[in-house]
C-alpha cells in the first residue's frame, strides 16, 4: 500500500510532469524531423505504438527489453550513489554470460538448483568484474572511467577465447547450447505471450529493483554506500572504510550487469555468439539511471520508455518505411528531452519552487550559512 | 556616522520562508552612507537569509528591497553587483591556480584586441590596494597566499567590481587574530572613504570595535537596532537572546587524576613528505582541560588525525589508558572512547546532504539500537536526533530535513551534541564554537568543562586565545610541528602567548 502510495506520489511531483512535457516535446519534434525527411509521423508512431502494444507477443517482447534496461539502470545507479561512474556495466553483461553459460553448459545438475547456481555464478562473475574496477581504483590509483572501458573490451574478448577453446559449436558463430535444466523460461507465459521469450529474469528483476531502493535507504551498508558517495572525507572520519565500500559498491553495480548477461544467456538466447562488439545494454543503463535520477521508481519508469521506444521503433520501419537512421534520430531526440528538462524549463520561463532553488543554492559554496 | 544620514540601502518588510520555518518574518533595515551597520543574532535567526536576498541569492516571499530611494528586483547576485552590492562569503570562491590579479578580473576581463589587458587591471589593482590599505600583491598565486589575504583578494574583487555596499557574513570566523586585527581596520578604513558596510558576527568585541549601529535579529525578527557607543557587550547579548547571559565562564580549579593519554616523541609527515610533526610529546590526565594554541598550519590538524586514526603516524606513540593507538583505524579509535569535534565542519564533520537524522548517528549507526542485523531502525535514529536538538537547542524544521539546509552554527551544534553525547572518555575539540553566537558558545564551555569535571580527558585546539584561556587549565604552544611552551591561563595573557605562538619566548618550562 505504502509502495502505491509512493508509486502514485512520484505523479505529483513538478519534476515527473516536466519529464512528461518533454517527452511529448521530443515526440513532437521528431514528427517534425520525420515531417521534413517526407515520411508520415502520424503513421510512423502509429505502427510504433502498435509495435510496443499492438498484440501479446509484441507487449511480451517489449518487456523483455525493458528488463536489462532496469538492471544496468541500477547498476549505474548504485555507483552513482556510491560516488563513482560505472560504464564498464557492458564488460560486467560479458562476465555475467561467460559464468552462466559455464555451469550452464558443463555442470549437470537437477533442474532448479542447476538454474540457482548458474544465476548466482553469472551474478559473481560481474561483481567480480566490477570489483576489479574498484580495486585498481583503491590500489593504484586509477581512475574507473578507464579501466571500465578497457575491461569491456577485455571482457569481450575473453568470451571469444572461451567460446572458442571449450565449447565452439561446429560451423556457426557461437557457442554450444545450456542444457534445459539450466533454463529460466517461463513455459506458462511465454504461451500467454504467444512465444515472446519471458522468463524468470523478469520476476527477479522486479525484486532487486525493490531490493534496491531497500538496501540504499535502510541498510547500514547503503547508509555506508551514501556516505562515501557524498563525501569520502566524512566517510573517513566516521570510521567508514571508504576503499572497502568503494570495492563493495562495484561488486553490487557489477553483479546487476552480470545478472543481464545470465539472463540473456539462460533465459532467451541458450548460447554466447561471438560477437565483435558488446550490447550497448550498459551505456544505456547510463541514460536510464540519469533519467531516473537514481531513484527505483524512475528507474522503472526510464526503463520502460527507453525499452518500449527502442522495440517499438523497429515497428517504424515496418509500417512506415522510415529509415533506421532516422528512427534513431527520432529515438534520440524524445530521449534528450526527456533526458533535459532544464531545457524545458528555460523555453517557457518556468520558474521552479524556490524552495528546490534554494535547497540547491545552498550546494555552492556562494550561499552563506 | 555622516550628518545628512543618507539611507543607501533599506529593506522593507522582507519575508522569506522555508519548509517549516519563517527565517525572516517583515524585515526592516537602514543602511546609511558610510556607516558600519552590525547583524547580531543567535545561530538561525535569519541573518545569513537576509544578507543572500540583499545579495540576490534568495528571493524575498514579500518585502521590497530599496537603492538609493529606488525600489528594485534583486534577481540575481550579477544584478545585485550591477547594483553597486558586493558580498564576501565565509567560503572564499578563489581559482587556486590563478594568480590574484587574475581571479579579481575574472569574468570582466578588459580587452585589448584579443590579448588579455592585465597590465591596465593590475595598476588598478596596486591603485584600490594602496587606497583601502589591502596590501595586496597583484602576481601571488592564489594557491601560496594565506586564508587572510585570500579574504583581501575577495574584498578586492567586490571594489574592483565598484560595489559601494559591502556585505560579509561572519567574515573574521576564518581568519586569525592578527588577521582580524587587520580586517576590521580595513573595514574602518573603508567605512571613512564611504563605503557602506553590513557585518555579520558573532564576537561582540568586534562589533563594540568597529561598529557604528547594530541591529539585532531574533527568530526572523528586528527587535532593536542600536547606537554601538552607547551599548555595552552584556547589553548586545542580552538584547540578541532575550534574557541574561553570562560572557564569562566560571570554572572550579580543575583536579586532575591520572594520566589518561600520553603521547611521545610523535612525528608525522604529510602527503607530500613534508614533516608535519616533529616530535611531540605530551599527556593529558583524566579531569583537565589541555588547550593546543597556536597559529593556523602549525601542525594541529595533523596532531588531531593522528589522534583519531585519520592519518597516519610516521613514528612514536599514542597511548590511551596505557594502550597503543598509533596507528589505528578512524573506527577503533572512536570506539575505544575517543570524540573528535572536527576543525571543518563541512569537510568532515557532517554529510550535508544526509538528513539531521542520519547526521546525529554518523559514529553509532551500525551498531545497536541504530541498527539490527545491518537494518537501520529509523526509529531509534531519529529519537536520538530529537534528543540532540531538545537537549543542544538546535534551531531545525525538523529531524528529516538536509543538514545542507541548516544554518552554520546549528550545524556545529549538530557535530557538538553527537561527539559529546557518545560519552567519550577523551575528547577532541577543534575550534568548536566557530560560528556559534554568544549563547551557544557559553553552553559548549559549559559542556566541555562538564566533560572535564566527569573525570574525561579534553584536548581543545583553538585559535581564539580568549576561548583557550577561560577554558584550558592547561596550555601548550605549537609552533612548527612542535610543542614549543607549557603555561597555564593564570600565568599567561594574551600577548605573552601571542609572542610564544611566534616562536619567540618559550614557555615557563623551558623558561625555567
Ligand atoms: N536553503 C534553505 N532551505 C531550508 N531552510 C533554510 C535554508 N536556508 C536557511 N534555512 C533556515 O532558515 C533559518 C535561518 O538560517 P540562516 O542561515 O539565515 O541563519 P543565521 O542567522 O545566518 O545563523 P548562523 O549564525 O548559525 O549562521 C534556519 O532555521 C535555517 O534552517
Ligand atoms: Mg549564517
Amino acid at each position: 500500500m505504502a509502495k502505491l502510495k509512493s508509486f502514485i506520489n512520484v505523479f505529483k511531483q513538478e519534476s515527473i510532469w516536466i519529464s512528461i512535457i518533454s517527452i511529448f516535446l521530443g515526440l513532437l519534434i521528431g514528427a517534425i524531423v520525420m515531417l521534413v525527411g517526407g515520411y508520415e509521423p502520424i503513421l510512423a508512431y502509429q505502427s510504433m505504438i502498435e509495435k510496443i502494444v499492438g498484440n501479446p507477443y509484441d507487449i511480451g517482447e517489449t518487456i523483455r527489453s525493458i528488463m536489462p534496461l532496469i538492471l544496468t539502470g541500477l547498476a549505474v545507479a548504485i555507483a552513482f550513489r556510491g560516488g563513482m561512474f560505472n560504464i564498464g556495466v557492458e564488460g560486467q553483461i560479458v562476465m555475467g554470460s561467460i559464468g552462466a553459460l559455464l555451469v550452464g553448459h558443463f555442470l549437470e545438475l537437477p533442474p532448479i538448483l542447476h538454474t540457482l547456481f548458474a544465476i548466482v555464478v553469472g551474478a559473481i562473475f560481474g561483481g567480480l568484474w566490477g570489483m576489479l574496477v574498484a580495486w585498481l581504483k583503491t590500489s593504484r590509483g586509477i581512475n574507473e572511467v578507464v579501466t571500465c572501458i578497457m575491461l569491456n573490451w577485455s571482457a569481450l574478448y575473453i568470451s571469444h577465447i572461451v567460446v572458442r577453446m571449450f565449447m565452439m559449436e561446429e560451423g556457426t558463430a557461437r557457442s554450444k547450447l545450456i542444457q534445459d535444466s539450466a533454463s529460466i523460461e517461463m513455459p506458462f507465459l511465454i504461451q500467454w505471450f504467444d512465444g515472446a521469450r519471458i522468463h524468470w529474469g523478469f520476476i527477479i528483476t522486479m525484486l532487486l529493483l525493490v531490493g534496491y531502493s531497500f538496501y540504499m535507504n535502510k541498510t547500514k551498508w547503503g547508509y555506508e554506500l551514501r556516505a562515501v558517495g557524498s563525501s569520502k572525507h566524512a566517510a573517513h572520519y566516521a570510521g567508514i572504510s571508504v576503499n572497502k565500500t568503494i570495492h563493495r559498491t562495484f561488486f553490487i553495480s557489477g553483479m546487476m550487469g552480470g545478472l543481464v548477461g545470465t539472463f540473456e544467456i539462460l533465459g532467451v538466447f541458450k548460447y554466447l555468439a561471438i560477437a565483435p562488439t558488446t550490447s550497448g545494454l550498459g551505456f544505456d543503463g547510463i541514460a536510464v539511471a540519469l533519467l531516473g535520477m537514481n531513484t527505483a521508481i524512475g528507474i522503472l519508469l526510464a526503463a520502460a520508455l527507453f525499452g518500449a521506444l527502442m522495440y517499438g521503433s523497429q515497428g517504424m520501419s515496418f509500417g512506415a518505411d522510415v529509415p533506421g537512421e532516422v528512427i534513431r534520430m527520432v529515438v534520440s531526440i524524445i530521449i534528450f528531452f526527456a533526458a533535459a528538462p532544464g531545457m524545458l524549463r528555460v523555453l517557457f520561463q518556468l520558474r521552479r519552487s524556490t524552495r528546490r532553488k534554494e535547497v540547491s543554492a545552498r550546494g555552492n559554496d556562494s550561499v552563506s550559512h | 556616522m555622516t550628518a545628512q544620514h543618507d539611507i543607501v540601502l533599506e529593506l522593507k518588510g522582507l519575508t522569506k520562508r522555508f519548509p517549516g520555518i519563517v527565517a525572516n518574518d517583515s524585515i526592516d533595515l537602514q543602511l546609511r552612507k558610510g556607516e558600519i551597520l552590525a547583524l547580531l543574532g543567535e545561530n538561525g535567526a535569519g541573518k545569513s537569509t537576509l544578507m543572500n536576498m540583499v545579495f540576490g541569492l534568495y528571493q524575498p516571499d514579500e518585502g521590497e528591497i530599496w537603492i538609493n530611494g529606488q525600489p528594485v528586483s534583486m534577481d540575481t547576485p550579477s544584478k545585485a553587483i550591477e547594483l553597486g552590492i558586493g558580498m564576501v562569503h565565509q567560503h572564499f570562491k578563489l581559482v587556486p591556480p590563478f594568480t590574484v590579479t587574475e581571479n579579481i578580473v575574472l569574468g570582466m576581463e578588459t580587452k585589448k584586441g584579443l590579448a588579455l589587458d592585465l597590465k591596465s587591471s593590475v595598476q588598478r589593482i596596486q591603485e584600490l590596494s594602496d587606497r583601502y590599505n589591502l596590501n595586496i600583491k597583484p602576481h601571488a598565486v592564489v594557491d601560496t597566499i594565506s586564508v587572510g589575504m585570500q579574504q583581501r583578494v575577495e574584498i578586492m574583487k567586490i571594489l574592483y567590481r565598484g560595489a559601494d555596499i559591502l556585505i560579509f557574513d561572519e567574515p573574521t570566523a576564518v581568519l586569525t587574530p592578527q588577521e582580524i586585527t587587520e580586517l576590521l581596520a580595513i573595514l574602518k578604513g573603508l567605512a571613512a572613504e564611504g563605503k557602506s558596510i553590513i557585518i555579520i558576527t558573532h564576537k561582540l568585541k568586534e562589533i563594540m570595535e568597529i561598529a557604528d549601529r547594530c541591529t539585532v535579529i531574533r527568530r526572523g525578527k528586528v527587535i532593536d537596532t542600536l547606537q554601538v557607543a552607547t551599548a555595552s557587550p552584556e547589553a548586545l547579548a542580552e538584547r540578541m537572546v532575550g534574557r541574561n547571559v553570562s560572557l564569562h565562564v566560571d570554572k572550579e580549579p580543575a583536579t586532575p587524576g591520572e594520566r589518561l593519554v600520553e603521547v611521545k616523541d610523535l612525528h608525522v609527515k604529510d602527503a607530500s613528505g613534508q614533516d608535519m610533526l616533529r616530535g611531540v610529546s605530551f599527556d593529558i590526565r583524566a579531569g583537565e582541560i589541555v588547550g593546543i594554541a597556536g597559529v593556523d598550519g602549525n601542525g594541529q590538524s595533523e596532531l588531531i588525525e593522528a589522534l583519531t586514526g585519520m592519518m597516519k603516524v610516521d613514528s612514536g606513540s599514542i597511548r590511551m589508558n596505557g594502550a597503543e593507538m598509533a596507528n589505528l583505524s578512524p573506527r577503533v579509535v572512536s570506539e575505544s572512547g575517543v570524540g573528535h569535534i572536527p576543525q571543518d565542519r563541512h569537510k568532515h564533520g557532517l554529510v550535508l546532504d544526509f538528513t539531521v537524522s542520519e547526521n546525529s548517528v554518523l559514529k553509532s549507526y551500525y551498531n545497536s539500537p541504530m541498527s539490527k542485523l545491518g537494518i537501520l531502525q529509523e526509529n531509534n535514529i531519529r529519537k536520538e536526533a530529537e534528543r540532540f536538538i531538545e537537549s543542544y537547542d538546535i534551531r531545525t524544521p525538523g529531524t528529516e530535513v538536509l543538514a545542507r539546509s541548516l544554518s552554520g552554527g546549528n550545524q556545529q551544534k549538530i557535530i557538538i551534541a553527537r561527539e559529546i553525547e557518545a560519552n567519550p572518555k577523551f575528547l577532541i575539540a577543534a575550534q568548536p564554537t566557530r560560528g556559534l553566537d554568544v549563547g551557544a558558545i557559553s553552553f559548549v564551555h559549559k559542556q566541555l568543562i562538564a566533560e572535564r569535571d566527569a573525570g574525561k580527558a579534553v584536548l581543545l585546539v583553538s585559535f581564539e586565545l580568549d576561548e583557550i584561556l577561560d577554558v584550558a587549565d592547561r596550555i601548550l604552544v605549537i609552533f612548527n610541528g612542535q610543542i614549543v611552551g607549557e603555561t597555564t591561563p593564570s600565568a599567561t595573557n594574551e600577548q605573552k602567548l601571542g609572542l610564544m605562538m611566534a616562536g619567540k619566548l618559550g614557555g615557563e618550562s623551558s623558561n625555567g
